[in-house]
């Protein structure tokens, strides 16, 4: 397997830096804003783009996690599922710009599992979506409004997302699957 | 971890990790049974028959709670009103059963071993929500989610399990449980309820309650089965109280942070006083609330297997 890194340290920094700007520029009202990551690597982004939101306008954004394993569409379709872990929202979606921060975009089930998800909860003004890569090769007609990078894929291709939170370094690799 | 079982019949059969797996998973789902909105997708399509041949409010209601919440389909079967008054077969029922689509069973029956019949006869999954004397595991993984709840880790706890062992289905899967996951247990009761059979590692046998609550942290009371014929094994229910109930001067001799359990229903004045029923220190209720958490955990990793193996 070949691999290519897309992403480095550094790069995952500015881009998640972009992506804070971007909200602040695109949301006049800060004070309506929420950050919802989906777990396991979306938590950790979307505590970055908190913090740096956080930092910036000296607020207090609330910032919760959501587990999509519950909603997902394949328990019936022979997948083996992700062990299921705990949904944490700790403020009213109620009239809330929520924005769902993932790290990786690819066919839209994940956002569609998580957007229903929030609904359970409430009905936010917004629902909005970060996500630090857009591979393409979507299976919904879903797509996101903050993007660290755009990327063409084969489906046969793996992005591996690496965070320091989890991982202990940060960087972004692409996978070749040559053939095998 | 991936969970390995088509079936769940009891805490005999369960690792360890199986049983930390199960109450993990039912951690989350009390996440869910917290929020306003209480349903979440996940059974869609799937449906689930409570096959109920011996009377049960607790545990059939909160089971279809838990299936309703996973938004399950439900049939309910009760004896009384099905066909086995009509002579049909167990495996004939649950043959019925599957012909109609039913992807998982939840089962009691008055029978021993009657859940491990039907997971012969049928492709579909078994929970086992009681059978006989043999076990009662739902029960049993809900006391130690709550148990684990309120102290934190089960390893090294002294629990007391007080009453009619020997008809207990909840005690014999607890006693599993509970030493699978490291507790130290102490049974008490009178002898003609605690044969001696129960003595194990990790178990010790006593007849005086007094003696036997020293250093509790945990007390799981059993209740008086009118309908197993405890009454049968001791000449009177007052002598019983008396000796074996549990009273507020009574629980001065365990720990001062003691966790009062109970299955449920409760007879009051025969295993414990209303004082200790509604006791600070008792979480016979946060039980009740736990047992849905636990059996949405049940159901959904029963199913998750069934979506990973079929």
């Amino acid at each position: 397997m070949k691999e290519k890194t897309i992403l480095s340290s550094k790069d995952l920094e500015r881009k998640t830096t972009r992506i804070v700007h971007e909200i602040l520029e695109d949301n006049n009202d800060i004070n309506d804003i929420a950050i919802v990551g989906i777990k396991t690597r979306g938590e950790y982004l979307g505590r970055r783009i908190t913090e740096k939101l956080n930092s910036i306008e000296n607020k207090n954004i609330p910032f919760g996690t959501l587990d999509i394993t519950l909603y997902r569409d394949d328990l019936r379709n022979n997948l083996i599922l992700p062990e299921l872990k705990e949904t944490d929202i700790p403020f009213n979606v109620e009239n809330k710009t929520i924005i769902l921060v993932d790290d990786v975009l690819f066919t839209g089930r994940t956002i569609r599992a998580a957007i229903d998800a929030v609904m359970d909860f409430g009905r936010p003004a917004i629902i909005k979506l970060a996500v630090l890569i857009d591979r393409g090769l979507r299976e919904l007609p879903i797509q996101a409004d903050y993007i660290g990078l755009s990327i063409e894929t084969a489906s046969t291709q793996k992005i591996k997302v690496f965070l320091k939170e989890k991982d202990k370094k940060d960087k972004v690799v692409l996978l070749n699957n040559n053939g095998i | 971890m991936e969970f390995k079982r088509k079936n769940i019949i009891s805490i005999a059969e369960l690792s360890a990790d199986e049983i930390l797996h199960i109450l993990d998973t039912a951690s989350s789902m009390k996440e869910v049974t917290s929020r306003n909105m209480k349903k979440v997708p996940t059974l869609k399509g799937i449906t689930v028959v409570n096959l109920f041949f011996e009377p049960s409010t607790r545990t059939r209601s909160s089971f279809e709670i838990a299936e309703k919440r996973l938004s399950a389909d439900i049939l309910n079967f009760t004896s009384s009103q099905s066909s086995v008054v009509k002579g049909e077969s167990l495996s004939d029922t649950a043959k019925n059963l599957e012909s109609m689509g039913a992807s998982i069973i939840v089962m009691r029956h008055s029978m021993s071993g009657a859940p491990w019949v039907l997971a012969r006869e049928t492709s579909a999954s078994i929970i086992n929500a009681g059978d006989g004397r043999h076990e009662h595991p739902s029960q049993s993984l809900l006391d130690l989610f709550t148990i684990r709840q309120v102290k934190g880790e089960i390893k090294n706890l002294n629990v007391l399990i007080v009453g009619d062992i020997l008809n207990s289905r909840v005690a014999r899967s607890n006693i599993h449980g509970l030493l699978k996951l490291g507790a130290k247990i102490k049974l008490v009761g009178p002898g003609s309820l605690v044969p001696d059979y129960f003595e194990q590692p990790g178990v010790k046998i006593f007849y005086n309650l007094e003696k036997a609550l020293e250093n509790a942290d945990v007390i799981i009371m059993l209740r008086v089965q009118k309908e197993r014929k405890s009454l049968e094994y001791f000449p009177s229910i007052r002598e019983y109280s008396r000796f074996y109930g549990l009273t507020g001067e009574k629980l001065k001799i365990a720990k001062n942070d003691v966790t009062i359990m109970h299955p449920g229903p409760i007879n009051r004045g025969v295993e414990m006083t209303s004082e200790v029923a509604d006791d600070s220190r008792s979480v016979i209720l946060d039980q009740v609330t736990n047992g849905i958490a636990v059996r949405m955990a049940m159901l959904y990793l029963s199913a998750s297997w069934r979506s990973n193996n079929l």
